[in-house]
């Protein structure tokens, strides 16, 4: 069998769907695409059942705020390919008023927790998800804890005082 | 799920109409039960001592690593990796450091490879130790547990001669170890090669062909290849369904590519395979340590870091006399480091899955996002589903098979 | 000869045929080299509490041979491991359901204070929510740490006056957590 190569996935990619994805890089030999909220679930889907690509595993699903970039958060998808072992990671960039995007929980039933862990830290709602309630956190906790804004510590803290800390 | 419900036919007593045996139960397992071996809650209905359906709650112990991660220097990291599967730190640490050293860029010495082999292999036999004690704990052996204890407990001595803790080791630094192992250290794992062999074989002929044993555990739990890949499970308990994935051969790192080892396979995917996973993967894990101890011999002596000082940090005594030593000292510390802005996955094989290490890093001194790919976390969500139609018995004992660390669930 | 050692007597008047001490210290005695413990772990603490209960290091010499998983039957709580703000309510439910006299030994940094995991999720010790008794430092303590810890919580059950638990000072300390004292 032949080697899978990125270059190969970037061709095959984009034979089928122009644009709509777009070239990261390959940092660390890693392929790093990105694509669009609307068209993820195609590619995703494209990528699993192709009979050339076949990525049948998820490893991974998680987000990533960038406050200072015109789309605010980024969810992050790592696949590989068991049968010829490559990785890839597909990056959708969404807009902070926008947070939606389709759940993948119907090609893998793996994504369920990810997803929710996803939402549980930075608020993304993934959209057909059977399931989207918080996942660590408490229930009622108001904020979405991973955003940068958030502080580390509990700001409610009382004994911390700053004379102990010589500040 | 896979496991079908045999029918049970008993004679009930005749109702007109609601029989309250028809009735579900509603039962919360945790989070503090004892058969649970940490904090996981499961609210389940049952039918008898049937379950029909369950939810999982986790977060018990949510520490909010990612956070914390994002606000530490990576030398810093090391400890939080500690804590995430404690009962096999030291493929953490190894896992961090390799993750960051491929962010950098840096060429890791042979030796000091072979030596992080060692570490993490004696790790892994540390973690199945206690995952399959446990198991035999659950299913009624208690003595079997008692006797691979006390070589737990020699693992600890091994990692308390390299390191000075038992548990949460923090061994290592990025680029290397902080100090060769010393005479102490090869001479115990050369002993810990030695006795422990016959321990572990008196172990599994107390559960192998133990009936007792089979009957609890064989067709226990079984799941099928396909829906362990849906469920994007790794590590033995993926093994045990039949697919050959292990990281340290699909995608080597630390020189595993050289080692002769095999990756034992189960067939059914249920309990006893996991058991018997891990147990053969102990007998591949201490041939792993005795080729690595060989090809330690083959390479200079007293090498154990890489020459980058820009990244490793100098000993201590090193900072106070020499001026050199405390110019990277300062510059490590504060994060005026040259780094490369990038990204960066890089997994290990850790002790019950893939543990993934996602980096991105923006060249400041903190990561600008650390995720950890925890198995425990990915490998647990299919515990509630694959319990409907099990007796809560062998959903227990389905539990301590997973070998779920809390603290790498809720990381 | 037997190898089993004999727990000190506590200091009383001896004559022939009798031994009379205060009723205090007796039963002082009699609690400290029979404490059931109630292993309430939740992280690396908890694996190694596991090597304390474990063949090496072995709680069982010290009278604590019953680990108590139901909290109705323990009168020493052990709190291993890191406390979520989320278990917090759950801790103080086990505490609660403990009947007197009742002991707490928080093991290990982030039971006594957080540890290193100053966020927004974790308790900063137990002491915010119940009484603790003993503090045992290491993250985590190793077993002997720990041994330690439950021998300093014998001094204090062997000395402890059998009406503390009656004392306004006592129920005032409950009242502090909001723990009802309602109990006669």
């Amino acid at each position: 069998m032949d080697k899978l190569t990125n270059q190969y996935i970037i061709e095959s990619l984009s034979e089928k769907f122009g644009e709509a994805v777009q070239i990261i890089g390959e940092p660390h030999g890693l392929l790093t695409l990105s694509t669009s909220a609307e068209q993820i679930i195609e590619v995703l889907t494209y990528l699993k059942n192709s009979e050339s690509l076949r990525f049948n595993y998820l490893t991974d699903i998680t987000g990533v705020h960038y406050p200072n970039q015109e789309k605010e958060f980024a969810v992050v998808y790592h696949l590989h390919n068991l049968f010829r072992n490559l990785r890839v990671r597909i990056k959708v960039f969404l807009d902070g008023t926008d947070l939606t995007i389709s759940t993948v929980t119907n090609l893998w039933k793996g994504a369920n927790w990810m997803e929710r862990e996803t939402y549980d830290f930075y608020g993304i709602i993934f959209d057909g998800h059977p399931d989207l309630r918080r996942i660590l956190n408490m229930d009622d906790l108001e904020v979405f804890p991973m955003r940068k804004e958030h502080p580390l510590e509990d700001p409610n803290r009382v004994d911390k005082k700053d004379f102990y800390f010589g500040r | 799920m896979s496991n079908p419900i045999t029918k049970i036919t008993h004679n009930k007593p005749v109702f007109e109409d609601n029989d309250p045996q028809d009735e579900l139960i509603t039962l919360n397992i945790g989070p503090t039960h004892p058969a649970t071996h940490g904090v996981f809650q499961n609210v389940v209905q049952i039918d008898g001592e049937r379950i029909v359906s369950g939810v999982s709650t986790i977060g018990y112990i949510h520490r909010a690593f990612e956070k914390i991660a994002e606000r530490r220097p990576f030398y810093q990291i090391t400890p939080l990796t500690d804590r995430l599967n404690y009962c096999s730190s030291p493929i953490n640490n190894m896992g961090w450091h390799m993750t960051v050293e491929k962010l950098l860029g840096i060429e890791i010495p042979k030796r000091v490879q072979y030596m992080r082999v060692i570490v993490m292999e004696l790790a892994r036999i540390a973690d199945h130790i206690i995952c399959n004690g446990i198991l035999g704990v659950d299913t009624g052996a208690f003595s079997g547990f008692l006797y691979v204890m006390q070589e737990r407990e020699f693992i600890y001595e091994i990692y308390e001669e390299i390191c000075g803790a038992r548990l949460t080791t923090n061994i290592g630094r990025i680029g290397g170890f902080e100090r060769d192992f010393n005479e102490i250290t090869f001479k115990k794992i050369e002993e810990f090669l030695e006795r422990y062999p016959p321990v572990l074989r008196e172990f599994e002929e107390l559960f192998v062909r133990n009936r007792i044993f089979i009957e609890r555990t064989a067709g226990v739990a079984a799941v099928t290849p396909e829906e362990a890949l849906e469920y994007s499970w790794s590590g033995p308990i993926l093994r045990a369904t039949g697919v050959d994935y292990d990281v340290r051969v699909v995608s080597p790192y630390c020189s595993y590519e050289e080692f002769d080892f095999e990756v034992p396979v189960g067939t059914n995917g249920d309990v006893y395979d996991r058991f018997m996973v891990r147990n053969a993967e102990m007998w591949q894990s201490l041939s792993i340590i005795r080729q690595a101890l060989d090809k330690i011999k083959k390479e200079p002596a007293g090498v154990f870091h890489a020459d980058v000082p820009e990244f490793y940090l100098p000993p201590k005594e090193q900072v106070y006399n020499n001026m050199e030593a405390l110019i990277y000292h300062f510059k490590i510390v504060m994060g005026e480091w040259e780094t490369p802005q990038s990204e960066v996955y890089h997994s290990v094989e850790g002790a019950n899955g893939e543990l993934g290490f996602y980096l991105i890093h923006d060249g400041g001194r903190t990561p600008y996002r650390l995720h950890f790919r925890r198995p425990s976390f990915i490998n647990y969500q299919m515990f509630a589903p694959m319990s409907a139609g099990m007796l809560i018995s062998d959903a227990i004992i389905n539990m301590s098979s997973l070998n779920v660390i809390a603290g790498e669930l809720d990381a | 000869m037997s190898k089993v050692t004999l727990a000190e007597a506590p200091p009383g008047v001896e004559g022939a045929g009798f031994f009379a001490t205060t009723l205090d210290k007796a039963i002082g005695l009699a609690r400290a080299n029979s404490l059931w413990p109630l292993p309430f772990a939740t992280s690396c603490c908890g694996i190694e509490f596991m090597a304390t209960m474990g063949s090496t290091y072995d709680l069982a010499r010290f009278g604590a041979e019953r680990p108590s998983f139901s909290p109705r039957q323990a009168d020493m709580l052990l709190v291993m491991g890191t406390i979520a703000k989320k278990m917090a309510p759950v801790l103080k439910q086990v505490y609660i359901q403990m009947a007197e006299p009742r002991w707490v030994i928080a093991v290990g940094a982030c039971a006594s204070s957080g540890g290193i995991f100053d966020t927004y999720s974790v308790l900063q010790g137990i002491d915010e929510i119940i009484p603790v008794d003993v503090y045992v430092p290491g993250c985590p303590p190793r077993p002997e740490a720990i041994l330690d810890g439950v021998l300093k919580l014998q001094d204090i059950v062997k000395n402890e006056s059998l009406n503390r638990r009656n004392t306004p000072e006592y129920k005032a300390l409950l009242e502090k957590y909001g723990i009802e004292t309602n109990n006669g």
